[in-house]
């Protein structure tokens, strides 16, 4: 991307080009005015109103007063707090790992000559597409305590004696609503890692081949480092929604049982919607913050890393 | 960049067939098609459910030693009849149609311009916004509500689908601006210089030459920016009260579930007709969509 701009910029038509040039400026900020107006507004403003919240006591229909670190005393000493920083942490770390490992293999699977490939890739990308509150909502009932589907058919087959309680045991929950995630994130990771895959020339599988080199030492020396600069993107966004997940615990759980899967997300909207709590859950919401940078500037390293191996300038 | 998803490029395609001769056919069932058909059963396995649940008789949802589970035995539109009649479901439907075609335009047209000014005008600074514009798309929604309800609240929009059109761009404009940049950047520059040769205004050439030319790209970032809208469930479960003014996804969890009596056939059906739609689009449009996807992130 830069290194088209520095290219252009110094084209030998600049003399033709000079009005314009000087212009430039002008026209460009009254083509960004319309963005730039509305995220100003609706995105950078209520980040700081955000911060400044986390600093007040404001209640829903009363106006909050400045109260320094108070929130953040209070939620150093919450230990609810703390367990939903634990949940998020394990859920993101959990999540993101089985995400990858099955994103990766099932792009592996796609990347065969396969019949129906078309027609395979796009329907596995539909967990994604639906919404999904309406996808946890079939979830929902098929995790239901009595007449769970998997719960029925595992006692059909003999292997369990009692219908598994998905949702009402702490451990289980956990588990339940880590891989539910899983379950919608996988079609991402897969499509956008095959798309990466497709870019991999096949002749360096062939030289390998001949080399001899093993498939699992082709995978390991060949794919996995092409494919690193896109990984570590995809892996970001993915830390990213799993870290800030909200709707799915919200459908299946509602950070119960016993608050064992409250994420920070769901107990800052507990806090400041049906709680009334605004400032402190906003405070909550600010303490996500660090973390979010934490990935961010993961993503920015891998994508340094990309541009210098396609041999860009920066 | 935007079509390398596609399993087009032919040379690529023959030549990975050069391999497979050394993978004869039983290993390639057990390595290959016996676990893309575990992830494929998986992955599609709650749509059926979800679908054949809403199309069972109250009676068979809960009996499963008389009727077998898998099939409905005698399947029936009750529950969507009740669900179009005897609910705000079809309110919930037109809102939701309503803001995301409403916040999927607000954002589209002020992504036209900020790409293009990012992209080709290059005014001084034009670097920084993109990487700006990358930013602001990583803020996510959950911590971005609290302070959106608060402000939503003294604007007076709230409970009103206006608080979801103006929200929604947050997401949407930061998204349709980087996809489109990845757009413009692929249409030679010769064609502008061209114009502006000729003596074409900057919004002429945009108007003539790069929104012509940029169709798929605009297609691309509608659709996506569409089904973003309609799947977000934060900001309209915060900013929205009344059932009237619901979208389907809270109105679904939120108006559906009554206390302890869960209705799990117009449950199943009130999210089988909500998938509807999104999934009709994405199956018109599935290479804008994987195009879209892997470029947002790729570039």
């Amino acid at each position: 991307m830069a290194g088209a701009a520095l290219t252009h910029r110094e084209t030998p038509t600049v003399a033709v080009r000079e009005p314009f040039l000087q212009r430039r400026g002008f026209v460009g900020f009254l083509f960004m005015l319309p963005a730039a107006a509305f995220l100003l507004i609706f995105l950078t403003y209520p980040l700081g109103l955000g911060v400044w919240l986390g600093f007040t006591d404001t209640r829903v229909g009363r106006a909050g007063v400045f109260i320094g670190l108070e929130n953040y005393q209070l939620l150093w000493e919450d230990s609810l707090f703390w367990l939903s920083v634990f949940n998020t942490i394990l859920y993101t770390v959990a999540a993101s790992i089985l995400k990858f490992v099955l994103g990766l293999w099932l792009a592996l699977l796609l990347n065969e000559h396969l019949p129906f490939k078309a027609i395979i890739r796009a329907v596995v990308l539909l967990p994604w597409v639906v919404p999904t509150v309406l996808s946890a909502i079939a979830f929902w009932w098929i995790y239901d305590t009595q007449f769970s589907i998997i719960s029925w058919s595992l006692m059909k087959l003999g292997l369990i004696q009692s219908p598994i309680n998905f949702l009402g045991d702490t451990t289980n929950a956990r588990i339940t609503v880590i891989l539910t995630n899983v379950w919608r994130g996988i079609p991402f990771v897969a499509i956008t890692l095959l798309a990466g895959l497709q870019t991999i020339s096949p002749s360096l599988h062939e030289a390998a081949t001949l080399d001899g080199a093993t498939s699992w030492q082709r995978f390991r020396f060949i794919t996995l480092p092409m494919l690193s600069p896109l990984i570590a993107v995809v892996m970001t966004f993915s830390v990213l929604f799993t870290f800030t997940d909200f709707q799915l615990i919200y459908v299946l759980t509602r950070g119960g049982p016993l608050n064992a899967t409250h994420l920070m997300a769901t107990l800052s909207f507990q806090r400041a919607i049906p709680g009334g709590q605004l400032g402190e859950g906003a405070a909550i919401a600010v303490a996500m913050v660090p973390f979010l940078l934490g990935a961010i500037l993961f993503s920015y390293f891998g994508l340094q890393r990309r541009r210098w191996q396609q041999g860009g300038g920066d | 960049m935007t079509y390398s998803a596609r399993p087009a490029d032919p040379a690529l395609t023959d030549e990975s067939l050069g391999m497979s001769y050394l993978n004869r056919l039983p290993r390639r069932i057990v390595t290959i098609y016996l676990p893309l058909a575990v992830f494929v059963f998986v992955l599609l396995f709650p749509f059926y459910w979800m679908t054949i649940t809403a199309l069972k008789p109250n009676a068979e949802l809960t009996n499963f030693r008389d009727y077998s589970p898998f099939w409905p035995s005698s399947p029936t539109l009750q529950h969507i009849r009740y669900l179009l009649f005897e609910t705000s479901y079809p309110s919930w439907l037109l809102n939701t149609m309503i803001v995301a075609i409403g916040s999927t335009v607000l954002s589209l047209a002020a992504a036209v311009f900020a790409a293009y000014a990012i992209e080709r005008v290059r005014f001084p600074g034009s670097r920084w916004t993109g990487l700006a514009i990358f930013l602001a798309y990583l803020v996510p929604p959950s911590i971005l509500f609290i302070p959106l309800a608060v402000m939503i609240f003294k604007f007076g929009i709230y409970d009103t689908k206006l608080a979801l059109i103006f929200t929604y761009p947050t997401f949407l404009i930061p998204f349709c601006t980087w996809l489109l940049m990845g757009y413009f950047r692929s249409i030679p520059y010769e064609l502008e210089e061209c114009a502006l040769v000729d003596g074409a205004s900057r919004w002429q050439i945009l108007l003539r030459i790069m929104l012509p030319l940029s169709v798929p790209g605009l297609i691309s970032a509608g659709i996506f920016a569409f089904t973003l809208s309609w799947n977000e469930f934060i900001y309209a479960l915060t900013f929205i009260q009344s059932s009237e003014n619901k979208t389907v996804p809270v109105g679904v969890l939120t108006e559906l579930v009554r206390g302890d009596v869960y209705e799990w056939g117009a449950l199943m059906a009130g999210a089988l007709l909500g998938s509807l739609p999104v999934v009709l689009l994405y199956s018109f449009f599935v290479d804008y969509y994987v195009s879209s996807m892997t470029g947002a992130v790729k570039e």
